[in-house]
């Protein structure tokens, strides 16, 4: 029963799913073992999408599913979830620029692959990076930005974040439509990510996860 | 007697590098003219030009390169002008680009628009305009615009996207202005218990604000013709699948409307493809070229699957740019981030008749699949124009001349265009290697 619900969510079948999870709340089963296995599906959903057999609106949506599964749960739940993280990452997206799309799907996906996620939107100046690096010890931070002038923002970041004397504590990420290898080496950051599961993949080498 | 079938692309590119009714400044002006637009017109339609041309796409590059603000040419037309002007005496590209795409700061306020923040107004002065993305169509409203688009529009949609038009979301339907004479009545009752006049204020003054920036570009059109200057430009339009995902349902929306509810979304789909050849059509009648810009947003890879694109995105833009060069103009869909894996998809277009821009999209793979079949636009990359040196930027000019300008068909731009914070030796290094390298012998 537990794989039919993974296979469900990770097959994107939303009104099944959460068919088969009011039958098993109603059943009385421990709610942690349904989220569980949501989580199991995401990380499905997050192999397809590297294997480039599912794409972002795919993404997106199996987000929705669980979504929509963690608030049927929700009520019943006793305590919460204590998911064991791999680590830390820290992002947003740089000042000036609003755009949020690729970076929430980074979020989700470094969510989804067990990072804890520290998200502080967009437009955030650096002084945001280093008060939340300040906070949270998290070593790894990423930065998102769509437009060209956030060449100059990222940079201005990794610069600030060197002044704070946090350079060394941290890797640093870029990514977003017009990012490369020659931004990645202009903004002065340790690597840019083509896409999502490049982002996943770095902060897993980062971390040391396997 | 011999058959002859009408080209209407050829018709009307014709009429546009003939530039009649331009007042010339003189005839060195009229002759370069002539040999800019046909240099253009030459590489649209396959044939050998005498060189590459080189026709930029510009936003905020002008203001910077003036030594402007963005917030300045956003609020006055006439810095814009000036801004512009200076770029095309400078660069001597083969088009001049107006500023229209500066857009007037305030008209955008009198309105109080809430999709964009823009220089001065939610952004810094020196960054660009960016879209505020919405639900401004929920979910549960795709019923509410099939039925009645124009009434959803005015009831629903203008005030959920400019405050100053709040009050029409109480106005009662427009269809009740039918009946007998009673409905007019009635629609003055609406009109007078709901704030309507406020917003009809609005839009006055709004529109005040719309006329100095149009005159501005229409005077400019006209002053820079006469210099020798082929605008390019000629309308612009969207794709369906845009419009909904962009203005009314947002990524997230559309992209999630694609699995619950895909039906409605394609008799919107529909719904919208007339429109969008209006706009098209309207849009480019008041101007000598034919050229029809169509920038894309949402159709790249990884934002949708292969079958997905086939299925939503690509039906309407085809029909689209089909109908579009039904009346002889030149779509030119700019094919935002990277459409590597649907080129055999995009292919499917009459040869020499639109121009294809491209960003990230492996552009020499594209003269593979594309060549001899669409004219190719770009794509000297925005990180190589902003952070890289003129010496990279000749390189990448040169091998894009070397292998997409082979027997024609390209034309030389930016990826997005000219990025506006490009650096300025590196938008000469590009100018003046076309003009020097890009000759056809």
């Amino acid at each position: 029963m537990a794989n039919d619900l993974i296979n469900l969510i990770a097959d994107l079948k939303e009104q099944e799913a959460l068919t088969v999870v009011r039958r098993r709340l109603d059943a009385g089963e421990d709610p942690l073992l349904i989220l569980d296995d949501s989580r199991k599906a995401l990380v499905i959903v997050g192999k397809r999408f590297a294997d480039c057999e599912y794409f972002i609106p795919d993404l997106l949506y199996s987000g929705e599913i669980a979504r929509e599964i963690a608030e049927l749960v929700k009520p019943r739940l006793a305590r919460a979830q204590d998911v064991k993280r791999l680590g830390k990452v820290i992002i947003g997206t740089v000042s000036g620029d609003i755009h949020d799309i690729g970076k929430n799907i980074v979020s989700f996906m470094l969510d989804v692959t067990g990072f804890e996620v520290y998200d502080i939107g967009v437009d955030q100046a650096p002084q945001s990076f280093i008060d939340k690096i300040k906070e949270t010890g998290s070593g790894i931070v990423g930065l998102s930005g769509f437009l060209t002038f956030a060449f100059d923002s990222m940079k201005e970041t990794v610069a600030a974040i060197k002044a704070a004397g946090l350079r060394d504590k941290v890797k640093i990420m870029i990514g977003g439509g017009q990012m490369n290898d020659d931004i990645r080496k202009y903004t002065g950051a340790d690597a840019y990510g083509e896409d999502a599961m490049a982002g996943v993949a770095l902060a897993r080498k980062w971390t040391g996860a396997k | 007697m011999m058959e002859t079938s009408v080209d209407k692309t050829s018709e009307k590119l014709d009429l546009w590098c003939s530039g009649t009714g331009i007042a010339f400044a003189g005839p060195q002006a009229e002759q370069e003219y002539g040999e800019r637009a046909r240099r253009l017109s030459d590489a649209i339609q396959l044939k050998t030009p005498d060189r590459v041309p080189i026709a930029p796409l510009v936003t905020f590059f002008p203001a910077l390169y003036s030594g402007m603000t963005m917030q300045d040419v956003m609020y006055d037309p006439d810095k814009a002008y000036a801004a512009f002007k200076k770029v095309a005496v400078d660069f001597q590209w083969d088009t001049a680009m107006n500023h229209i795409n500066t857009l007037s700061g305030n008209m955008l306020e009198a309105l109080d628009y809430k999709q964009l923040r823009w220089p001065g107004h939610g952004v810094a002065a020196n960054r660009t305009y960016q879209f505020v993305e919405g639900e401004y169509m929920k979910a549960d409203e795709y019923d509410a615009f099939l039925d009645d688009p124009s009434g959803f529009m005015v009831r629903t949609y203008l005030p959920r996207i400019c405050g100053a038009l709040a009050p029409f979301q109480l106005l009662p339907p427009l269809t009740m202005t039918v009946p007998y004479y009673m409905g007019i009545t009635m629609m003055m009752a609406g009109v007078a218990f709901t704030g309507t006049v406020s917003a009809l204020e609005s839009i006055i003054k709004a529109q005040a604000e719309f006329m100095k920036l149009a005159i501005s570009v229409g005077t400019f059109n006209a002053e820079l013709q006469g210099m020798g200057f082929p605008i390019m430009m000629g309308g612009a339009s969207q794709a369906p699948f845009d419009t909904i995902g962009d203005s009314l349902r947002g990524t997230q929306g559309i992209m999630l409307d694609m699995y619950r509810q895909p039906a409605k979304l394609l008799k919107a789909l529909d719904k919208l493809l007339p429109t969008a050849i209006q706009m098209g059509v309207s849009s480019s009648m008041t101007s000598l070229s034919p050229v029809v810009f169509i920038p894309l947003h949402k159709g790249q890879m990884g934002f949708m699957s292969p079958e997905q694109f086939k299925t939503f995105y690509w039906p309407t833009l085809h029909k689209l740019m089909l109908a579009l060069i039904g009346e002889g103009l030149v779509p030119m869909p700019f094919f935002e981030a990277d459409y590597t894996d649907r080129l055999d998809i995009i292919k499917d277009i009459p040869a020499g008749k639109a121009i294809y821009c491209f960003e990230r999209t492996d552009i020499f793979k594209a003269k593979e699949v594309l060549g001899g079949r669409v004219c190719i636009k770009g794509n000297v990359p925005s990180s190589l124009m902003c952070t890289g040196t003129p010496q990279q930027v000749r390189q990448y000019c040169k091998k894009l001349i070397d292998i997409v300008g082979r027997g024609g068909g390209l034309i030389v731009d930016g990826d997005i265009g000219i990025p506006d914070e490009a650096k300025v030796e590196n938008v000469r290094a590009m100018t003046d290697f076309v003009k020097e390298s890009g000759v056809y012998r």
